[in-house]
């Protein structure tokens, strides 16, 4: 069996051929990209990343038109009850909610699109406006989580010394408390006296709930990369050109622990967007009379036989909305770091 | 190894204070939450409030309150306030049934996650790879409970494969035990087995690498020998310090809802309830035995991790 | 005439990379006999570990080319299926690692280790196995060795470790023992009595003994029969002291001028040989040492086949068109064996 010298199958098929390599000849360099430009590449090949990415800004547009459904096609509000008012489907005149109490199954058409619930909302329009709401929710902790989280560990891995004392066994506790027991015990709380001049019914309190639960999951990463990062040459220099501490924490560090925290946005994202549904569903989340999907879906369960659709349409976009924020998520990390192995866990 | 478990009890019991000082202020501290005006219901007069108010000792300091209602916790004799019912007695009751979903549910998770993990990592970039790790990144996007409300329509509604609620005793008929909880068991397993195989898979292709494993193959074992007993037995640390983690995240998260659904009478579902009705010492005690599971699978998966490595010595 | 246990012929192995097909090995042809060590010495890269690799089919990948035979007792290593390697390894021919540390199996105990080696191939009882490798660590010079069976790898010092896996090598006979710089990872004293134990134990098996090193200072104290390698050949070949006193290509001239001498004054600056081992994607044609060689001339454009060209020493062979009277002269500088004068510098 003799060697094959001018090409060769390796393993994947790649047809690799011998060329005789001077490194000194022809110095033609490829131009040199930078590593923001070089992701952005990289995200963009990713066709699997970016299909999720429309399917998310579709997702995430529909629910936005939510007052424009409900006032043009549905001609109902979301918490407008109609326990006694009547539909026409397929010419027949019945009740939203019969006489049992059972309410309307899917008309498929431009009133009750997915039925009603007991007190006769139209269900279509809450699961948008419920869409509103969870994703105006995830988005509003994802903030919170980012700018306290982001500030947290810098505070405490570049200053050590008192921020660090404070801030770190407050983090490890919050951390080891498990998610769901920690936000339904705010949740309940919060959601009866509110806090301060917040009432307890508004979409703030799950927000900050959320948004507290979650701080140390990015702030501790953080602190950890801010630690790293403390000692390199790169710090001194700049403490010798006599910056401040302030300085140098957000001119130097913070552009360094960037990536680190694009990385961590969609995730945070997702498992807030997860969290509150959770909440939601277990009654410490979203209050009465508003909807989420995760009330939706735990209100459905009584007539999952019945009519599943009730919590199975819910569910199915929630899902399709953290899935394609996690996938987009992935595509991001792929194309910052290909090697990197990052995850957020509840 | 004492020291280890006397460090490890002491962190617990600390854990176990900070878990009922953060519970008990959460509902205490806030000011606008008035347990007695949720105890006698939303209608009641503010003479019903104040008098149960008294009854429950609510206009008592805050750090007298703390005080005996740690008190009743810990000597059996707590509350709740929707049914009054002994809230410990409850737990005690219900703890079979949590236990009964729970343990074999993992078991299931882990095993699946191990077998799943070790072929994708003998072949990757198969078909069996890239299915993993589709299942993963699905599995982390769907919360348990609905999960469980597709399993239970699809199963139990539209096919009457299982039946759709209820437990039944493993004493009284093993049989009827397992059928009712296949449903739950797969509703919890199926999220976490995409993930939990990946994470063995890249382990496993990491030590597939290591100098060891060249010397055991050296020796003429074959493939299935060294993959099991030196790459597999190397692999398995990461998936479990994770596991120590998630089961107690479990307990407190995942297993609530998933005993709503089901309608299973567990630990959890009355949890919920509680939930439902602002119902405090039931969630008081449910954070607290959650936090103590926190710290037991901690020390738990430590150990193992001695067992299976050890250069790794036991410290606190 | 001594019973030739290996014999191998032309053995060529390379790997499709995607630079291109690294050529590891090319047309390497040896043999050895009962009781006979032989060295394998040259730079990192020059392709001596890959050979004995290949020897136990440890190189076998998606990637790996081979070419070539390697008969141990008649039967060809390099076509032989994975059963039949597997039946092979450790039993016929075995294989002592660089790094003992990183070799052995941390998780498990020492004893175990080698009763999985026994038990691989005896079918004999694990209490069995355990008093043969009790016996053997004791033969190898482990003091206590009933109770050390029972220690983890890490709990050794490093040259009890490798006299670990020497026990483990020799557990079942092997007829040829393959030793990959042993000693490289252990200290100079210790050196010596792994290599005493390595010399003592194959003189009473009678085994076949393989050893690579880049160390001439231990071919010296080991070695029978000396291979010199370079870029993937076989450049010389001869008995120890055809190689340490009469050497005939320059590489080996570089070689031995490299080696700091006791017994001389030491030089100004350490004696190398200048320049790289060439890329093995892109030999030059010709003698591959060309490139470094201070004595190349027109000739050495084409290859120079492995031959013998003193007619006294049959068995030396070396791979340089000098003419011998030429060798003897340009290998003398400076009152010893170097490669040139700008190499010896002293």
């Amino acid at each position: 069996m003799a060697l094959d010298s001018a090409d060769d199958r390796g393993a994947a098929g790649v047809v690799v051929t011998v060329a005789p390599r001077d490194s000194m000849a022809e110095g033609r360099q490829p131009p040199a990209i930078g590593p923001w430009r070089l992701a952005g590449r990289r995200l963009r090949r990713n066709k699997v990343a970016l299909f999720f990415l429309a399917l998310f800004v579709v997702l995430v547009v529909m629910c936005l038109l939510a007052p424009v459904y409900a006032d043009h096609i549905a001609n109902i509000g979301p918490n407008t009850n109609n326990v006694t008012g009547t539909v026409i489907v397929d010419g027949k005149q019945q009740n939203v909610v019969s006489l049992t109490g059972v309410p309307i199954g899917p008309t498929w058409g431009a009133h009750y699109l997915l039925g009603a619930d007991t007190n006769g909302r139209d269900l279509a329009v809450r699961l948008l406006y419920g869409g509103r709401t969870s994703l105006l929710i995830g988005s509003i902790a994802t903030v919170i989580i980012i700018v306290l989280g982001t500030l947290a560990g810098l505070l405490s891995g570049y200053f050590r010394g008192a921020a660090d004392f404070i801030l770190r066994p407050v983090m490890e506790l919050i951390w080891s408390f498990p998610v769901v027991i920690l936000g339904v015990a705010l949740g309940t709380a919060l959601a009866i006296g509110g806090i301060g001049p917040v009432k307890g019914n508004s979409l703030y309190i799950p927000a900050f709930i959320i948004g507290v639960v979650y701080i140390p999951y990015l702030g501790k990463p953080i602190r950890g990369e801010v630690l790293r990062l403390r000692h390199q040459d790169f710090i001194d220099a700049a403490r010798v050109q006599g910056m401040g501490n302030w300085r140098i924490m957000f001119s130097e560090v913070m552009p360094n622990v960037a990536s680190t925290i694009i990385v961590f946005i969609p995730l945070i994202l997702a498992y807030s967007i997860l969290l509150e549904a959770y909440l939601s569903f277990l009654g410490a989340g979203v209050q009465a009379p508003n909807a989420s999907w995760g009330t939706l879906i735990s209100d459905g369960l009584n007539y999952l036989q019945t009519t599943p659709t009730y919590s199975l349409i819910p569910g199915a976009m929630l899902v399709l909305t953290v899935l394609s924020i996690n996938i987009v998520g992935d595509g991001i990390r792929d194309a910052l770091d290909p090697r990197a192995q990052v995850r957020v866990r509840t | 190894m004492s020291r280890f478990i006397a460090r490890r009890a002491f962190s617990a019991i600390l854990l176990l204070f900070a878990t009922s000082v953060v519970v008990f202020g959460i509902f205490e501290v806030i000011p606008s939450y008035n347990p007695a005006r949720a105890i006698a219901g939303r209608n009641a007069t503010p003479t019903t409030v104040a008098q149960v108010s008294e009854k429950f000792g609510f206009d008592k300091p805050i750090y007298v309150q703390y005080g005996n209602t740690m008190k009743l916790i810990f000597t059996g004799q707590i509350i709740d306030y929707s049914d009054n019912l002994n809230v410990v007695q409850q737990f005690g009751q219900r703890f079979p049934v949590t236990a009964s979903l729970v343990v074999p549910a993992a078991i299931l998770w882990m095993v699946v996650a191990i077998v799943l993990g070790s072929l994708s990592a003998l072949r990757p970039g198969r078909l069996m790879d890239r299915g993993l790790m589709v299942a993963a990144i699905v599995g982390v996007s769907i919360p348990v409970f609905l999960l469980a409300a597709v399993l239970l329509y699809l199963f139990a509604f539209k096919l009457p494969w299982f039946p759709n609620t209820g437990y039944t005793q493993f004493g009284s008929n093993p049989a009827q035990w397992a059928y009712h909880l296949i449903l739950p068991w797969i509703a919890i397993a199926a999220l976490s087995i995409g993930f939990y195989s990946r994470v063995l898979r890249s382990s496993a292709l990491d030590v597939a690498n290591q100098d060891f494993v060249r010397t055991a193959r050296a020796k003429g074992l074959s493939e299935r020998q060294v993959f099991v007993r030196h790459v597999l037995r190397n692999s398995l640390m990461p998936i479990v310090t994770l596991f120590g983690l998630d089961f107690a995240a479990l307990l407190g998260g995942a297993a609530l809802v998933t005993e709503t659904v089901f309608n299973l009478p567990g630990i959890g579902q009355y949890e919920a309830q509680a939930i439902g009705n602002l119902d405090v010492p039931p969630i008081m005690v449910g954070a607290m035995f959650t936090a103590f599971f926190v710290v037991l699978f901690s020390a738990l998966s430590d150990v193992v991790y001695a067992l299976l490595d050890p250069r790794i010595r036991l410290t606190g | 005439m001594d019973e030739q246990l290996l014999e191998v012929q032309d053995l060529e192995v390379a790997f499709a990379t995607e630079d291109g097909l690294v050529r590891a090995v090319s047309g390497v042809s040896f043999t050895v006999s009962r009781g006979e060590v032989v060295a394998i010495v040259g730079e990192s890269g020059s392709g001596k570990s890959v050979t004995v690799m290949t020897l136990m089919g440890l190189t076998r990948s998606p990637n790996s080319r081979f070419a070539g035979t390697a008969r141990l007792r008649g039967e060809d290593l390099v076509s032989a299926s994975e059963e039949q390697l597997e039946d092979i390894r450790g039993k016929e021919i075995a294989m002592i690692f660089q790094d003992p540390i990183s070799s052995l199996s941390p998780v498990q105990r020492v004893g175990a280790q080698i009763v999985e080696q026994i038990r691989a191939h005896e079918n004999i009882s694990k209490a069995a196995a355990l008093d043969r490798a009790i016996e053997l660590m004791g033969r190898v010079g482990i003091p206590n060795a009933r109770e050390r069976a029972r220690a983890y790898p890490h709990e050794f010092s490093g040259g009890m470790r490798q006299r670990v896996m020497i026990a483990m090598a020799l557990s079942l006979s092997p007829s040829v023992l393959i030793a990959d710089e042993p000693t490289t990872a252990l200290d100079v004293t210790i050196q010596a009595q792994i290599l005493d134990e390595i010399r003592q134990l194959s003189a009473e098996s009678d085994a076949g003994v393989i050893f690579v090193t880049h160390d001439l200072g231990v071919v010296a104290d080991i070695a029978d029969r000396v291979l010199v390698m370079y870029a993937g050949r076989l450049v010389e070949q001869g008995t120890v002291d055809e190689i340490f006193y009469d050497p005939q290509h320059p590489y080996t001239w570089g070689l031995l001028g490299s080696v700091t001498r006791v017994d001389r004054d030491p030089p100004r600056r350490l004696p190398a040989i200048p320049g790289q081992p060439p890329s093995l994607v892109a030999t030059p044609e010709g003698c591959a040492f060309r490139p470094r060689c201070p004595h190349a001339f027109d000739r050495c454009r084409e290859l120079p086949p492995l031959a013998p060209r003193l007619a006294e020493a049959p068995g030396h062979l070396d791979r340089c068109w000098l003419a011998p009277s030429d060798k003897r002269a340009r290998r003398e500088v400076a009152g010893r064996i170097g490669l040139s004068e700008e190499a010896a510098a002293s």
